[in-house]
């Protein structure tokens, strides 16, 4: 089964929540699709890795051929070309590789090259296998990253797939969790948690994803993601309480379920819940 | 020579525009005539690469000089590309940035940040 | 105008809390929520009247006139975002399209359209004596440096005679922050004291210093790490940059917060640490020796 893990908000714990998932769920697939930020692999510091550069499409000109018309120039809604001197000039970090400028030039004059965007690494600690997407730093978009990390082989390689979503609302978290079995929404229970939590409670219920909530750094009172999902009646997974040691392992790197057995017991029983809740969808789903 | 400048508004009286890529208009001052032409900038509401666009504006508007408070890497480079040199302009006054470029006392741009990447699937 | 601009790097390390604190202790004029993916601020500084709304337009998305169609499959072919379906008619994908217009230039029929879509929403508060503006991303878009820039225009257009300005930025080193970075004269950087919130501390660091603007760190919740912390005053020391004061995990600050008020609105640990930090921090922007 794959499980997403999404939050709206940066910093809520999507990465406590996965990589600790993953490691207590000992045979199974962590993937980091936070491709800008991935932090998911600090914590299993893999071994064994294999990168595999992930590459798009990019305009090539042939100067002799071109003959200055600017269609493609004119054509192309990213301004990833100018034309300055007689010569044409591509902004590699601005094409979006819709090959548009291509299919206009009237000569012929443009060709594509690959250019790589980032890559993937491909790891394993004990029976983990870890997924790493990286970006490259200034390149437009990392879905291309995204839909090469959740390939078929990847997606059923061990029973249990966890996919650490980027934050947010955005195309590269829709990407992430279009394949997803379960999607876990993880919120902190402030007023800016609750939120926040909303825009990926509307995210999941456009792609109907069946999903729980799991409330990370609850203190005594004052629970307010607890009283939206009662309002919405949404299901409560877990509520994992504020606890300066767990911040402390976690923000030190440290996967805490190897560390305690207090927090390995927490995690199991997180487990054994969404593994309950995905059956579960799946008979109503396909009775 | 043809001076580019940025600007917030179509009048000699307009501000210098803080930035570049998205100023609405660019002021184009001919030293020798003294003429002053007010040209549109189509790339300031576009989404990615307003910069570059920008630039070619300049490029094709036949500036030999742009003034600007700063400059993406992006534009710098198709700006130098076509020969256009780049001076930091000292105030927000059009008239004090031409005189202290006509006394050649403002400093040529030498640090350009990074472009406004955006992301995909807008 | 003085602007002083919020940012951080790692999402979750108090930004806007801090920022709501700044505003209120300085009672300023003009602020702005630039952090138009997941905007939080109007949730503190509250406002009795309704926003000026405005809508946002994104790039524009191809659309097909059913009507015009006729089914020769050109446009889905020549697709490379896998966002024109044919079940059982042709239509766009509105979140995977990304108005490249490649589909419009192949139709034979003139089928095709790129419209402007509204990507999100502007909204700007605004009484004799404070302007907030801020603005919401609709679901789906990718943030845009195109919508922060908007925003503080927005700010800017009214607040004419203000003296100085607070802006709330968004997470992250992408396009919104180097939108939110366009004019600001200093930058206080929200460090959080962890493994990843270091790392995107020096990048956001990285990041800001390319404008050449006045930077200055603080540390939130800054006991829960104190060998990081320390990491962290360290790191500020050998790049001179002027660090500004700790802050502590307070849990009064967090019930304050989810009661939509600000931590110097009681008294509390956060609040006392956070005026000390605001007083360095405006002492720094400023500065008599800044010509």
């Amino acid at each position: 089964m794959t499980i997403a893990v999404l939050s709206g908000k940066g910093g809520t714990g999507k990465t406590l929540v996965s990589v600790n998932l993953a490691a207590v769920a000992k045979k199974s697939t962590y993937i980091d699709c936070d491709v800008e930020e991935p932090n998911g692999h600090l914590f299993f510091k893999p071994k064994q890795i294999q990168e595999e550069q992930i590459l798009v499409k990019i305009p090539k000109v042939n100067n002799e051929l071109c003959n200055g018309c600017r269609k493609c120039v004119d054509f192309c809604k990213f301004n990833a070309l100018a034309y300055i001197k007689n010569k044409l000039i591509v902004f590699e970090d601005l094409c979006h590789s819709c090959g548009g400028c291509i299919l206009v030039c009237p000569v012929r004059a443009l060709k594509e090259k690959k250019k790589s965007i980032g890559k993937i690494q491909k790891g394993t600690k004990g029976e983990v296998m870890i997924l790493t997407g990286i970006l490259n730093t200034g390149e437009i978009s990392g879905v291309p990253i995204i839909e090469n990390l959740l390939v078929e082989n990847n997606l059923h390689a061990n029973k249990f797939t966890f996919i650490d979503c980027p934050p947010g609302s955005a195309c590269v978290v829709m990407e992430s969790i279009k394949d997803a079995d379960y999607c876990i929404l993880v919120a902190e229970p402030t007023l800016f948690g609750v939120h926040n939590l909303n825009m990926v409670y509307e995210l999941v219920n456009l792609f109907n994803k069946p999903f729980g909530v799991v409330i990370n750094k609850c203190l005594k009172k004052d629970n307010l993601v607890g009283k939206f999902c009662f309002k919405k009646n949404i299901k409560i997974l877990a509520q994992i309480p504020f606890d300066t040691n767990l911040g402390i392992l976690n923000s030190n790197g440290e996967i805490v379920v190897n560390k305690d057995k207090k927090y390995h017991d927490m995690f199991s029983s997180l487990l054994q819940t969404v593994a309950k809740e995905v059956q579960c969808h799946e008979t109503t789903s396909n009775p | 020579m043809k001076i580019a400048i940025p600007v917030d508004e179509k009048t000699l009286d307009s501000n210098v525009c803080a930035s570049f890529g998205r100023a609405p208009y660019f002021l184009i001052h001919d030293t020798e005539t003294s003429d002053s032409v007010f040209i549109d900038n189509s790339a300031a509401t576009n989404m990615g690469g307003a910069g570059i666009k920008a630039a070619q504006i300049i490029v094709d508007s036949k500036a030999n000089v742009l003034l600007t408070p700063r400059c993406g890497e992006n534009a710098a480079f198709v700006l130098k590309s076509a020969d256009i040199k780049i001076f930091k302009t000292s105030s927000v006054r059009l008239k004090d940035n031409i005189d202290d470029f006509l006394a050649e006392k403002l400093l040529s741009v030498d640090e350009f940040h990074p472009g406004f990447h955006r992301h995909r699937g807008n | 105008m003085k602007q002083l601009l919020i940012l951080s790097g790692k999402g979750g390390t108090g930004k806007t809390t801090i920022a709501s604190a700044f505003i209120k202790l300085s009672d300023v004029g003009a602020y702005s929520d630039c952090d138009v993916d997941a905007p939080n601020l109007h949730l503190i500084t509250k406002w009795y009247s309704q926003p000026n709304k405005t809508d946002y337009y994104g790039l524009p998305k191809a659309k097909i006139n059913l009507e015009l169609c006729n089914e020769c499959d050109e446009c889905r072919q020549n697709c490379r975002f896998g966002a024109i379906k044919a079940d059982p008619y042709y239509k766009v994908d509105y979140f995977a399209c990304e108005g490249c217009g490649v589909c419009e230039y192949v139709c034979s029929m003139e089928a095709i359209t790129l419209e402007p879509t509204v990507a999100g929403e502007l909204m700007l508060y605004a009484n004799v004596n404070k302007v907030f503006s801020t603005a919401q991303l609709k679901m789906g878009n990718g943030t845009s440096g195109l919508l922060v820039a908007e925003v503080k225009k927005q700010m800017k257009s009214v607040a004419v005679d203000e003296k100085l300005a607070i802006i709330d930025g968004s997470p992250g080193i992408g396009c919104p922050v180097i939108a939110s970075l366009s004019g600001v004269n200093m930058v206080l950087i929200v460090a959080e004291p962890s493994l990843s919130g270091i790392s995107d501390m020096e990048r956001i660091i990285n990041t800001a210093a390319k404008f050449g603007v006045k930077i200055a760190v603080c540390t939130n919740k800054f006991d829960t790490n104190i060998k990081n912390t320390e990491r962290i005053e360290e790191y500020c020391k050998r790049q001179e940059l002027s660090y500004v004061g700790r802050i502590p995990f307070d849990s009064d600050a967090v019930k304050v917060i989810n009661n939509g008020k600000s931590i110097v609105d009681i008294d509390c640990t956060s609040g006392t640490a956070v005026k000390a930090v605001f007083n360095k921090t405006m002492d720094l922007l400023f500065e008599k020796a800044d010509a």
